[in-house]
């Protein structure tokens, strides 16, 4: 449409590479013909109104869309160029992490357990200092040691809601995935909570990729390099943060970003 | 004023009827207790827990073989029916979608319909014909079928509570989802299923219809699962229409011993399901 480009290329390293990816549940289309590519260690944010299709689209990302009862994917979406698609989905998760958008450590374990659990769920046998600097590297990582590193033995539900987020990052940190998916991580989340996440995502970028769903434009605006706006299951635009809120080359993506919408 | 107070009236009648009401359905297991207590523990003795059965007149006799045939049936049926009826509730709760999960779960709530006598004929055709004689097994079969239905059901509904933000926090980590359920989803759920089990023996412990041509009952210590036992609820029924005075005391100690047990199992399963509505605190 027009003559100006409305999908623009990121500039560097490519992680993710899909093409013409569409998502259904059942017969109905969610997502529909999705074509772009994922920077490498950047934060990508996806926006758009209300059932667009953002939670499905990254839940292709990491082959979890699948297992809704009646879901089907269609298209390719290249991995450091291998298609996801076609491989096994479980090795796909443990190098796409996900976050999601109510934080749910698993009860019955400690909070030391919760950052293992990628490893334990697995039945992979870890060395006693190995476990602990694993541990600690990941929550260092998810900027909560210092507030859990005196009660690491109590169950990951005693903390707060925003402490429990963490927690759910270092989890999917500590398996070391390439990616990580956030699926409004920040919506169930008070003020000061959400601010130490948006903190957290920025450094976050320099190890891992960031792929965001967020509702919140300002915060798109301060945490992302690119973003992408789904409208109605299309993405409609991609492109740097920076040029998408400023001079937007789409009508919905402008009247979206004025709050027309959403 | 008048209209007020005579309204105030009623809504205190009304309570008043309905509390009464409530109390209703306790006042017979009150008096039940009442009554099983007061004829049953002053049969409790030493001899009474520890000796084997004598005839009539003679003194000293006790229920100890009965004591460890139900504890026996109790054990063999549980570990026939809890692994069958976890792994049946996990299936109709995990994978179940289509038309057979539908078969599995009529077929569950029938089997928890049957009359528990025929459980027994069940068990008499399974085992003690093709064996020739009675046994503790076929009684624990029996009463494992009676176990089964409740188990599944409550595996099911419980492990259906769970939410699915559970579920998918496992399988993001790149956990299949077969260990998803045994790693995180049993464990979440471990405190309901076991109330579920507690119900179901509870429900088996005070059964004599599908032991009666089964485990059949044994004046002897028997401790091989192939040979017929003795039961609690085998003991009450031989005792309690017996004309014997001492059997008949007994007959009431017996079922005084079972009613403890029964109770403290409900005791069990309710400290544990408070346990599970505070969250595991
Ligand atoms: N499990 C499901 N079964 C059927 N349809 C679904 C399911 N989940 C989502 N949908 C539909 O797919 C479309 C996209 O939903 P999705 O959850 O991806 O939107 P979203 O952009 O994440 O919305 P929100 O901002 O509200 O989270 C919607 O029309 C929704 O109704
Ligand atoms: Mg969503």
């Amino acid at each position: 449409m027009g003559n100006r480009e409305t999908i623009v290329d990121p500039r560097g390293p490519i992680i993710f590479d899909i093409r013409n990816l569409w998502a259904y549940y059942g017969e109905k289309p969610a997502v529909k013909g999705v074509t772009c590519k994922i920077p490498e260690k950047r934060v990508t944010a996806v926006m758009g109104p209300s059932g667009c299709g953002k939670t499905t689209f990254i839940r292709c990302l990491n082959r979890l869309h699948e297992l809704s009862p009646g879901a089907r994917v269609e298209g390719e979406i290249f991995l450091r160029g291998k298609n996801i698609l076609e491989i096994d989905p479980v090795v796909v998760r443990r190098r796409v992490g996900m976050v999601f958008q109510k934080p749910n450590p698993f009860p019955t374990m400690t909070i030391y357990d919760n950052v293992l659990a990628g490893y334990k769920l697995l039945g992979i046998k870890l060395r006693r200092e190995e476990a602990d600097r694993l541990v600690e590297e990941a929550l260092r990582k998810a900027a909560l040691w210092d507030e859990v590193k005196d009660s690491l033995h109590k169950r990951g539900t005693y903390l707060s809601g925003g402490q429990q987020q963490r927690l759910c990052i270092a989890r999917a940190l500590a398996v070391k995935p390439e990616v990580l998916l956030m699926d409004e991580p920040t919506s169930a989340l008070d003020p000061k909570s959400t601010a130490k996440i948006e903190e957290l995502v920025v450094e976050l970028k320099k190890s891992v990729t960031i792929v965001i769903v967020t509702h919140n434009i300002a915060q798109a605006g301060r945490v992302s390099d690119y973003a992408a706006f789904f409208y109605l299951g299309e993405l409609v635009e991609f492109g740097p943060t920076s040029q998408l809120f400023t001079v937007p080359r789409d009508k919905r993506t402008e009247e979206f970003l004025k709050g027309k919408f959403g | 004023m008048r209209s007020i107070l005579w309204r105030k009236f009623k809504d205190r009648s009304a309570l008043l009827v309905i509390t009464v009401l409530a109390f209703l359905p306790a006042l017979p297991l009150f008096h039940i207790l009442y009554g099983i207590f007061r004829l049953g523990l002053p049969a409790f003795s030493w001899s009474f827990f520890t000796h084997l059965p004598t005839p009539p007149g003679e003194p000293n006799g006790g229920v100890g073989n009965a004591i460890v045939g139900t504890l026996m049936l109790s054990m063999l049926a549980s570990a026939l029916a809890i692994p069958v009826g976890i792994l049946s509730g996990v299936y109709l709760s995990e994978y179940a979608r289509g038309r057979f999960g539908e078969v599995v779960r009529v077929a569950a709530d029938v089997l928890q319909g049957v009359p528990s006598i025929v459980l027994g004929i069940v068990g008499y055709l399974w085992l003690v014909k093709p064996m020739g004689h009675f046994s503790a097994l076929s009684g624990a079969v029996a009463l494992s079928l009676m176990m089964l239905p409740v188990i599944v059901r409550s595996t099911e509904e419980i492990l259906r509570m769970l939410p699915y933000t559970l579920r998918e926090a496992s399988l993001s980590l790149g956990v299949n989802y077969w260990r998803t359920v045994i790693k995180v989803l049993i464990p979440t759920g471990l405190v309901g299923i076991t109330t579920g089990i507690l119900v179901a023996l509870s429900r088996i412990m005070g059964e004599t219809a599908p032991l009666l041509f089964t485990a059949f009952g044994n004046p002897f210590w028997n401790f091989n699962p192939l040979q017929p036992v003795d039961a609690l609820p085998l003991t009450v029924f031989k005792y309690a229409i017996s004309p014997y005075q001492d059997w008949i005391r007994q007959a009431w100690g017996a079922s005084a011993v079972l009613t403890l047990m029964v109770l403290g199992l409900n005791l069990i399963s309710r400290i544990l399901a408070r346990r599970l509505s505070g969250d595991g605190k």
